[in-house]
């Protein structure tokens, strides 16, 4: 140590700089996510170079194993013991591979995979020019109603672009809820949003209303992103680090080493909690939670009805997975602080989403608000900071996902001339003319009602059972309360499908093809599997209710 | 050798099973097989007792656990058996008298295309009330109560196409669901009380309960007696239950199922016996539904309601005896079994009358028929001296021994209660001479039937008075064998156990004072119906001739009281629901609709609008959050 070194010309300096790592990432456990995003980029390069004619195949067919691929990928991470005992955080500290990250990636995943059979699915409309259609426009840039949309819908042109959009956001949704880092959240959010934007404005029919919605989507999407990232920023002012690690710490307190370059902000705690509070709100925005729910209605009757269904089910699996990891590995040690904040948004979204879901008139605006509704009850899970209230959170995804994705693509069979007839009064007697179809969406209404022997009311047990626990008792009476007027506007469908003379000129109900089929049929059986034996459900929830930091 | 009780209640249930899915393939066996299985039961009956009989007093008790119904922790009901003296007394008369009212129904249904179905009931009744009395808990109890409930409903109303049958069969069914609920009320108290409501338990655990507990369980109990032994209050419906067919009158109406209540009570005794008070209910109620019988069958000119009235009163008798206590638990049963055989027998005579007499049931219009149907006269005519007490036959033994046991119980209450039973013995002579003389005495005075026909009474087939003839038998015979050497106290005693009491006047002067009033009974109605001319139309007859000619006015009570109260309740009910909880409901509906109508136009399509909603939002989180660490 005494002996004079020799230092080169670049290595003058009192300090030697630290050595660069190579990245280190763990490609095994992360494969998932990355199956995923290539098969999406294949996607782009499939829309480039394979003919127009096939790539509809290609495309489904990719998409389809992609997704299949990563489900058993994160199967195999779970097998290998990646979600309890080999829990750990990789790619340095970017991604955590734990229990709730596998568990939602494989809710994700199975409910991007039945959506992507609906995306398929292209016998629910007439042919047109001999060509056979799926839900989305023909060529999604030309305007509605010019000539070079007629010419695109003659050529019998379709969107297959959707697939590997579709991929690119379920990819952002796989980081999303796994994200250990603030950055690599705000990432994943913007690569789980922006093909959301695209895929809500490619609708076949009533394109106005979808591009409409889409602007909308996007713009407010937008607002809050910036929300997000100004709460990031603050949150960086506030500990000197994105790590959600660092940041735990810095809050509660065992690291108090400050970093000169931040003096004058790290550990301001009016820093911590309007940051806080801001990338809360972000993520509230995404499950659609009230005062940021407005967008709901509006984009969800707007997309394109399969979209619909997989935005409906997997953004609010990822939101929700995000939300929790924020607010149990970050900022445990302030729920004292943002409990009653979070207290009163349940309490007004179940409220809100109840009340005003009675009045609509159309079912994919009374599906939204119900989704509104939903997202309160999630919350009461959220707010009960234990580990039942993770289990009963992640339960509840997985139950309300399959749910919600079946009675999306029930909705996509009900047609008249104009398309879906999404209007409640053309359902009237549906149950006389199509009793097996109106006997499954009763079943996903009673499990959206919260009826026994469904699976949403064995979530929604748990949820309120676990809230209780963690002594929010008023939200569970709310929660009951919401719930019963819920049931009102629910029931009141199962009244008007069984129980009203169909009109005259009422919608018919198409007969798909076995993949919407399948679709349906998975979520029934869902719905009923873990309405009657939730219990084996419950406790896989449970032993990967446990985040690692 | 156990192991046969079960089959005591799975042969009649093997037939009812048969004979009500057999389908119309069985129409022409179907009262055969019927017939045997009842037949088999006492069959088997009579094996057990014979084994019994050849044991020690102390191992008369037989059990057999069949399975166990509803084990759950904390709650132990199981289906088992228990076939003792008390039991083993009731399963002979059942098996027994319900045998010979399958073969009379032969002969006496042969007519009838129901007739496959009527001995399915028949038996169904029979494993229902044979269940009854071998459970060895409460709860089996009940099953089998309810069960005898269904096969009672079912019979009455067996000629269902008869408005009156299928109001009558309601009106039974309904009365005795108060009578079941009694019945329910108790098990859930004993449950509370005791943790179980297995026999043995239950009564052996009396001891540690406190009387308050014992009396709300004893009278819950006696409800249930009511309903089923048709005993004031509840007496309404076994008159309107002469509607079936008359086979069931006797077997069901008259000499077992209604005696399921006096069953109860002394099975129960350990309860009553600790809660004198309810013991002194029971006896009021028997009291009071002796007189209320008796002066009912007096005015009654159908002669199987006369016979209803009898039915009551006698069982009045019974309740009595078991509300007595130990004093009267022996007489009670044995009463009940010489009261089986008579009464049974009384109304297959009444049935054969009726056989040949084109279905008349008023006696105005028989008379003089005992040279037309000699058999049946004989054997009502001792079924009559049975029942008035005759020294020497069968009712004089046991009515005998309950109006002693009522004056043993001493003090005020044994006067009085010795007092009324010696008044409804009087009674008891005077209206069943009055039956006697005019069905069988006088004039004929016969009517064509509502389609012209001549009546031409005859004796009816042999499958009829075969039946009847052995009933006789019991009828003439049963009382002396029981009495004699005390053969029934000792053979009942260590079950029901036995108390002499202080008796305050000798039993020979309670004997004599018994013949002085059936003297007096029989020759008030001797002046009054065998002297004079009876009229075809009933006379108006005096205020108390004409209630009782309208049951006493149960019905009239019951309408006023029970129907209005209950009409004017459930009005206000009404009254109550549709102003005030639907007017809160449907204004909590209303205005959660108004709200939604007002929330949703805050939903106007702008984005710009939206924006403000989330910015506005975010100032108030960002604010709140601010403010609770502030607070």
């Amino acid at each position: 140590m005494s002996t004079p070194t020799v230092h080169s010309l670049w290595t003058t300096a009192a300090e030697p700089i630290s050595k660069i790592d190579a990245p280190k990432i763990e490609y095994a456990q992360l494969s998932p996510t990355l199956i995923v995003i290539g098969a999406a980029v294949l996607g782009i390069l499939v829309e480039a170079f394979v003919p127009r004619k096939s790539r509809y195949y290609v495309q489904a067919f990719l998409a389809i194993v992609a997704l299949a691929a990563a489900f058993a990928a994160v199967v195999g991470l779970a097998a290998g013991g990646y979600g309890t005992t080999k829990a750990h955080i990789a790619a340095m500290g970017a991604i955590a591979v734990d229990g709730p990250a596998l568990f939602l990636q494989g809710t994700i995943l199975l409910a991007g995979l039945v959506s992507i059979f609906t995306f398929a699915e292209r016998r629910l409309d007439p042919e047109v020019h001999g060509n056979r259609v799926d839900s989305f426009a023909a060529q999604a840039a030309s305007v509605p109603g010019s000539d070079s949309e007629k010419a695109a819908i003659k050529a019998g042109f379709t969107t297959t672009e959707v697939f590997p959009l579709a991929l690119f956001a379920i990819g952002g949704m796989l980081v999303f809820p796994a994200a250990n880092d603030l950055l690599t959240l705000f990432i994943a959010l913007e690569v789980f949003s922006l093909p959301l934007y695209l895929l809500c404005a490619v609708a076949r029919r009533k394109r106005l209303m979808s591009q409409e919605a889409a602007v909308k989507y996007f713009l407010l999407g937008a607002f809050a992103s910036a929300f997000t990232l100004f709460g990031i920023a603050l949150l960086y002012g506030y500990a000197g680090s994105v790590s959600y690690a660092t940041v735990a710490s810095v809050v509660d307190g065992s690291v108090t080493t400050v970093d000169p370059a931040l003096a004058d902000t790290m550990g301001n705690d009016a820093l911590l909690l309007i940051g806080m509070a801001l990338v809360v709100m972000g993520l509230l925005f995404k499950v659609g939670a009230v005062p940021f729910h407005m967008w709901t209605p509006d984009v969800y009757q707007g997309a394109p009805t399969p979209v619909t269904g997989f935005m409906a089910a997997a953004t609010k699996v990822a939101a929700f997975g995000a939300l929790l990891r924020l607010l149990y590995v970050v900022l445990p040690g302030l729920r004292w602080d943002w409990r009653p904040v979070m207290w009163a948004v349940a309490i007004v979204t179940m409220l809100a989403g109840a009340i005003v879901a009675i009045t609509q008139t159309d079912i994919k605006r009374l599906l939204a608000y119900s989704s509104i509704a939903h997202a309160g009850f999630i919350l009461a899970g959220v707010i009960a900071t234990s580990p039942d209230g993770v289990s009963s959170v992640l339960f509840y995804l997985a139950a309300y996902s399959f749910v919600t994705i079946g009675a999306f693509a029930v909705v996509t069979l009900v047609r008249d001339a104009g398309g879906e007839a999404t209007h409640l009064s053309k359902w009237a007697g549906l149950g006389r003319r199509s009793p097996l179809v109106a006997a499954v969406f009763a079943v996903f209404l009673l499990a959206f009602a919260g009826i026994p022997l469904t699976s949403g009311f064995a979530g929604k047990f748990a949820v309120f059972k676990a809230a209780a626990e963690g002594g929010a008792g008023a939200l569970v009476v709310v929660g009951v309360v919401s719930s019963a007027i819920a049931a009102f506007f629910y029931i009141r469908v199962i009244v008007l499908m069984f129980f009203s003379e169909p009109k005259a000129d009422g919608p018919t109900v198409a007969v798909p093809s076995p993949l919407t089929m399948t679709t349906i049929g998975v979520g029934v059986a869902v719905t009923i599997v873990l309405g009657l034996a939730p219990q084996y459900f419950l406790d896989l929830a449970g032993q990967a209710g446990v985040f690692v930091r | 050798m156990e192991n046969l009780i079960a089959l005591l209640v799975a042969a009649p249930l093997l037939g009812a099973a048969v004979l009500l899915c057999g389908g119309r393939a069985l129409d022409r066996v179907g009262h055969l097989l019927g017939t045997l299985l009842a037949a088999g039961s006492f069959v088997i009956a009579v094996v057990l007792f014979s084994d019994m009989l050849g044991k020690s007093p102390e191992d008369r008790t037989f059990s057999q656990h069949l399975f166990s119904w509803i084990p759950v922790e904390g709650f132990q009901a199981d289906v088992a058996f228990q076939l003792d003296q008390l039991s083993m007394t009731f399963v002979l008369l059942i098996s027994g008298v319900g045998t010979l009212i399958h073969i009379y129904s032969i002969g006496y249904m042969e007519h009838d295309e129901r007739r496959r179905r009527f001995f399915g009931y028949l038996n169904l009744f029979l494993a229902a009330m044979l269940l009854l009395v071998l459970a060895d808990n409460y709860l089996l109890l009940y099953v089998g109560w309810e069960g005898v409930g269904l096969a009672s409903y079912l019979l009455i109303g067996f000629w269902q196409h008869k408005p009156s049958a299928a109001t009558a069969a309601k009106k039974a069914f309904l009365v005795n669901r108060v009578g079941d609920m009694g019945l329910s009320i108790a098990i859930m108290l004993m449950f509370t009380t005791f943790g179980t409501f297995a026999f043995g338990p239950v009564l052996d655990s009396v001891g540690d309960t406190s009387e308050g507990k014992l009396t709300a369980i004893g009278l819950m109990l006696l409800l249930a007696a009511c309903g089923k032994s048709a005993q004031v209050p509840l007496q309404s419906w076994l008159g309107d239950a002469m509607e079936g067919p008359t086979p069931v009158s006797a077997l069901i109406h008259a000499a077992t199922m209604v005696t399921a209540g006096v069953y109860l009570i002394v099975r129960s005794g350990a309860i009553f016996n600790a809660a004198p008070d309810a013991q002194l209910v029971v006896t009021i109620v028997g009291a009071v539904t002796l007189l209320f019988g008796a002066i009912v069958g007096c005015a009654k000119d159908d002669i199987k309601k006369a016979l209803a009235g009898s039915t009551m009163s006698q069982i009045g008798y019974m309740v009595l005896a078991a509300g007595l206590g130990p004093i009267g638990y022996v007489f009670a049963i044995m009463h009940l079994v010489t009261h089986g055989f008579f009464k049974a027998g009384l109304f297959l005579g009444a049935g054969s009358v009726m056989h040949g007499m084109n279905d008349e049931v008023d006696m105005r219009k028989y008379g003089a028929l005992r040279k037309y149907m000699p058999v049946t006269f004989v054997t009502f005519g001792l079924g009559y001296l049975a029942i008035i007490g005759f020294p020497g036959l069968s009712g004089f033994f046991s009515k005998d021994k309950i109006i002693e046991a009522a004056f043993a119980k001493g003090g005020t209450e044994g006067w009085i209660l010795g007092s009324v039973a010696l008044l409804g013995a009087a009674i008891t002579a005077f209206y069943m001479t009055r039956v006697m003389i005019m069905t069988f005495f006088g004039e004929k005075r016969w009517q064509p039937d509502a389609e012209g026909h001549e009546p031409h009474p005859h004796e009816s087939p042999s499958s009829m008075t075969i039946p009847m003839i052995v009933l006789a038998v019991g009828s003439v015979f049963a009382g002396g064998f029981f009495s004699i050497g005390d053969r029934f106290l000792n053979w009942l005693e260590p079950v029901t156990g036995h108390d002499h009491g202080h008796a305050p006047i000798s039993a020979g002067v309670v004997t004599g004072a018994t013949m002085v009033c059936l003297v007096i009974g029989v020759g008030i109605a001797w002046l009054q119906y065998g002297r004079r001319e009876i009229p075809v139309v009933a006379p108006r007859g005096s205020l108390l001739t004409r209630a009782a000619r309208r049951d006493l006015l149960q019905d009239d009570f019951n309408h006023v009281v029970l129907v209005r109260g209950g009409e004017h309740l459930t009005r206000s009910l009404v009254y109550v629901d549709h102003t005030l909880v639907d007017g809160v409901v449907n204004g909590t509906a209303a205005s959660v609709g108004g709200l939604s109508g007002r929330l949703r136009k805050l939903q106007n399509g702008y984005v710009r609008s939206y924006a403000v909603s989330m910015f506005g939002g975010a100032a108030v989180i960002v604010a709140a959050t601010l403010l609770m660490r502030a607070v």
